[in-house]
């Protein structure tokens, strides 16, 4: 999806900040976030695409205002509320709760039946052969999907020139969506700066790039 | 500090005790979990495997050689099991690698524990493809113009960690001292291994 958080190539963000001896969380409850994806993710109610998908569909200014983990209680809060493990309103109801009653104690339940059969790791066997090799002439699509995809703004329409092959790998754009892992083939493809940004692009830069087979064509089909 | 920071919200905490307890109910968290999940990356802050694996590169040829090629063997040496997604970057005289994740926050954590902030903030993030050169000059690593900046954007599962030029004088270092020199920065690309104070050349 076209979401501000396809944000290779903008301005207007100003200097990168760098806080000395930042600490690995700041606050507990970003503890708290980071531990809460893997009860759900290994229970298959949602997977890494899922997860994506749901930070890059939060309100633009919303995403642009919320911290790091802000962004994960929002998608872990939306997937959790969508695969219908959270009723509507459970979690309003819950804050109101433990308001009224801090010291409020959970009993610890047993765990969900897992969903899906969610394999591991994010290769898969290959079914077709690998339309590419190192050296080709590609050319990124010009798509613009509504959905989750990993094919950046700045990238479509871009031509460029396969540096490796990556791989049979689970396809995000459909495994984001509960659509299965349809896997394709990866490759590494660079692009040129002058490229991608015309005549801003510095010289002697290039953009090394993971894209699936099908965000490709070969040079000459444009 | 910064505007891309967190803050202790009160109604984000709400939010999070809720849903803290909510999948305690739900069987989706266990007590103590929290906890065992965050302790590794809070016990280990510093670049973890990362810096090993380019000290060693560093003083044996055959292990850069196999680190640069296939680093799945190099990281079950040290422990790192079956993970077959790292992709090593060597630094030359000619080339820099740096890498960001423009959509997103993908970072080599096996081998560099968590990302800080500015990693993930939009000025790293949106800067890092269009104008590399500028964004290092501006965080303190002048690139010279003849050399080749290559910008890597982790946008599959590969993840890329950058193997730095060894510093000069470091001549005649064991694999302890190179790694305790090593700092996450390099690995990523926005600076250099420096070059120690006081020495002589290598």
């Amino acid at each position: 999806m076209n979401g501000v958080h396809d944000m290779g190539g903008m301005h207007g963000f100003g200097p990168v900040e760098v806080e000395q001896n930042e600490p690995v969380f700041h606050w507990d409850w970003e503890r708290t976030v980071y531990a809460a994806i893997s009860g759900p993710m290994r229970r298959g109610i949602f997977n890494l695409d899922a997860f994506r998908r749901g930070i890059e569909s939060m309100e633009p200014v919303h995403y642009l205002r919320a911290s790091y983990y802000e962004r994960w209680l929002e998608t872990i809060i939306s997937n959790l509320e969508e695969q219908r493990v959270l009723a509507p309103g459970e979690l309003d109801g819950r804050i109101v709760d433990l308001t009224a009653n801090p010291d409020l104690v959970v009993v610890t339940g047993r765990p969900p039946a897992a969903r899906l059969a969610m394999l591991p790791g994010f290769r898969r066997p290959a079914l077709t052969p690998a339309r590419f090799a190192p050296g080709d002439a590609v050319l990124a699509r010009n798509r613009h999907t509504a959905g989750h995809t990993r094919l950046p703004r700045y990238i479509r329409a871009k031509r460029g020139a396969v540096h490796a092959y990556r791989g049979c790998m689970v396809f995000p754009d459909s495994n984001a969506h509960g659509r299965g892992e349809a896997p394709e083939h990866v490759y590494s493809v660079r692009f040129e700066a002058a490229e991608l940004w015309g005549e801003s692009g510095g010289r002697r830069e290039a953009v090394y790039i993971d894209l699936w087979e099908s965000y490709l064509l070969p040079a000459e089909e444009r | 500090m910064a505007k891309f920071h967190s803050t202790a919200d009160p109604y984000i905490v709400s939010r999070v005790r809720a849903l803290e307890s909510l999948l305690m109910e739900k069987g989706l968290l266990e007590p103590g979990m929290v906890d065992a999940v965050v302790a590794r990356f809070e016990n280990d802050t510093g670049p973890m495997l990362g810096a090993r694996l380019v000290a060693r590169a560093w003083l044996d040829p055959e292990f850069k050689r196999q680190l640069v090629t296939d680093a799945t063997p190099c990281l079950e040496a040290f422990g790192l099991n079956g993970y077959d997604l790292l992709v090593i970057l060597e630094n030359t005289p000619d080339v820099h690698n740096l890498v960001v994740c423009t959509l997103c926050s993908c970072y080599p954590w096996q081998v560099l524990g968590l990302p800080p902030t500015w990693y993930k903030s939009p000025p790293y993030r949106s800067r890092a493809v269009l104008e590399p050169r500028a964004l290092l000059a501006e965080m303190g690593l002048i690139v010279p113009e003849a050399k080749e900046i290559r910008v890597w954007d982790s946008s599959a599962e590969l993840r890329y960690m950058v193997l730095p030029e060894r510093p000069a004088g470091t001549a005649g270092w064991s694999e302890e001292q190179l790694a305790a020199l090593i700092t996450r920065d390099p690995l990523i690309g926005v600076a250099l291994v420096p070059t120690p104070a006081g020495a002589g050349p290598a």
